[in-house]
């Protein structure tokens, strides 16, 4: 289930302007990749090039290659569509459809990627609420509108609704900048127990939080105003947080800029 | 140095210039509502003498000029269908339309004519349609007055009121839910039928409904397209039938009180058919809005 990702010297643009340069990395399966940086570094841009959804955007484009499991992403003959089949995404602003309820937004990518019953509709909307840690707070009203939950709940009804259609590999956009430290606990926990099913990707500006629930981090930084984001080091979290190899590594995550 | 702001106690200016731009905000209310609610009420008292059963179910044939009685029944089905022909015509074409400005034309060359071309299409005035219907169906292909050419007529008047309420509506949908549909591996064309559409559904039909009304009192095209009879003619297609508008018109000029009565009561009518319409147009959308179960 899980899979690896390999990126080579990747580039992505909007029009003309280069969003982020030269990126090469390895992504592990079953394990939680942190990345951080200060704001416009590209760490968003990024990772919306790992599922093809940066090319949505109408002038994005990429350069370079991303291999999941010996699949390139952007092959020639490879359909976008069925890349976020198998790289799922959760936002940072939960997202739930406003005209469905909590039930058929968990089974809407099941519903809308074609034939499955009811019966297994049913198994999977289960298994993937009580996967997201949110079975039980909405059992009961599962026919009631997903934007009537709090805030905390929408978003792990989100990485429900992400994770029903069986992604390898789920890419979270800062997934807690917009909740309380109860609701952010709830899903940092919810991380550390899908890591042992998904390969999972968080973007976020939160240090203590990388250091929480990442097995590896990534610190990516800008030269200067319009210039391109880089990607300054990749290590195992323990190592980046405490005996980084670059300067502007350390300089960030002490609070000395950014 | 300035002085530090002391707590003053409110000045008699300002409580008068309150209370003048008070009272000149409800004067503008009060004169905005006097035509709307006395055009209603006349409508109303004179058109309730004859708005009976047989208003509603006769038909204007074998009623001589000055006989009291005859109806309207032949207005009525023609009204619902021409207008009910150019729903089906223009809302298609105008939601399609609207599709493409927001979902795939961003910034495009064809997509910006079309916009233009849509507000070009907004500023002509009804009778101008009537007569490129008239000059193009009617006379130069030759399929003679009907019905349905008054919907063609009615539905070049529709389109840009569609395209332009859904074109907003459907700028309205958060592109949060677009993405989050492209996430789970929806293709673009489901997300647009299966997430956009329904997101913006309330407002699209409010939108088509505002464009029915504004059609459905349209005299000059219909005059000029589907003519003018006595008889009921339930075929749209071919020869002239009646419209509500139509009938007022006709009505209203004979030269005797129970034509004129008779056009009264048509009004009543035509405000009634539209009243309803966007009642049942609310209900769906109330049925189909999640909203509801909260």
């Amino acid at each position: 289930m899980a899979k690896q990702i390999e990126v080579s010297d990747l580039d992505a643009y909007y029009g003309s302007h280069k969003a982020i340069e030269g990126i090469t990395m390895t992504i592990e399966p079953r394990s939680v990749t942190a990345f951080i940086g200060p704001s416009g570094c590209g760490k968003s841009t990024f990772l919306r090039t790992l599922n093809r959804m940066h090319e949505v955007i109408p002038g994005a484009r990429v350069e370079g290659k991303i291999l999941l499991e010996d699949q390139d992403l952007y092959g020639s003959d490879i359909d976008p569509v069925s890349v976020r089949r198998t790289v799922g995404m959760v936002f940072q602003r939960p997202n739930p459809f406003p005209t469905m309820s909590i039930f058929d937004n968990v089974a809407a990518g099941l519903r809308l990627n074609g034939r499955v019953t009811k019966s297994e509709t049913q198994g999977i909307v289960e298994s993937s609420l009580k996967d997201a840690n949110l079975w039980n707070e909405v059992k009961d009203r599962l026919n009631k509108p997903g934007a009537g939950l709090s805030g905390g709940q929408q978003q792990r009804l989100c990485i429900a609704r992400a994770i029903a259609v069986n992604p390898s590999v789920l890419l979270m956009d800062e997934p807690c900048s917009a909740l309380d430290p109860i609701s952010t606990l709830a899903i940092e926990d919810l991380i550390s127990k899908l890591k042992n099913d998904y390969t999972i990707v968080i973007v976020t500006h939160n240090m203590q939080q990388a250091a929480r629930v990442s097995d590896r981090t990534a610190f990516f930084n800008l030269a200067g105003q319009g210039q391109p984001g880089k990607l300054v080091e990749m290590d195992d979290t323990s190592k980046i947080f405490t005996n980084p190899t670059q300067k502007a590594t350390e300089d960030y995550i002490t609070g000395r800029f950014g | 140095m300035t002085m530090s702001p002391v707590i003053t106690p409110l000045a008699f200016s300002r409580r008068l210039k309150n209370r003048i731009v008070q009272g000149l905000v409800w004067l503008a209310f009060a004169i905005a509502v006097v035509p709307l609610v006395s055009v209603l009420w006349l409508v109303v008292k004179n058109g309730y003498a004859r708005f009976d059963a047989e208003f509603l179910t006769h038909s204007m044939r074998n009623i001589g000029a000055r006989d009291a009685g005859g109806g309207a029944y032949h207005a009525v089905l023609g009204t619902l269908e021409q207008v009910g022909l150019a729903t089906l015509i223009s809302v298609p074409i105008g939601l399609l339309t609207a599709v493409y400005l927001v979902e795939y034309g961003q910034g495009r060359r064809l997509s910006r004519s079309i916009s233009f071309f849509v507000d070009v299409m907004t500023g002509i005035p009804s009778v101008v349609a009537g007569l490129f219907v008239l000059a193009f169906w009617v006379l130069v292909l030759g399929f003679g007055y009907s019905g349905f050419a008054g919907a063609l007529a009615l539905s070049i008047l529709m389109m840009p009121t569609v395209v332009r309420s859904a074109e907003e509506m459907l700028r309205l949908v958060p592109n949060d839910l677009r993405e989050a549909s492209y996430a789970l591996g929806v293709p673009k064309w489901k997300t647009i039928t299966r997430i956009v559409l329904p997101t913006a559904l309330t407002g699209i039909v409010t939108g088509v409904m505002l464009a029915i009304a504004r059609v459905a009192g349209e005299t000059a095209p219909l005059l000029l397209t589907v003519f003018i009879t006595d008889s009921i003619n339930t075929d749209p297609f071919t020869g002239p039938q009646m419209g509500l508008p139509l009938y007022v018109f006709d009505q209203a000029q004979r030269p005797n009180v129970t034509a004129v009565d008779r056009a009264w009561a048509g009004a009543l009518t035509l405000i009634l058919i539209v009243m309803l319409l966007n009642l049942v147009a609310r209900l769906i959308t109330w049925w189909r809005s999640p909203a509801k179960g909260r």
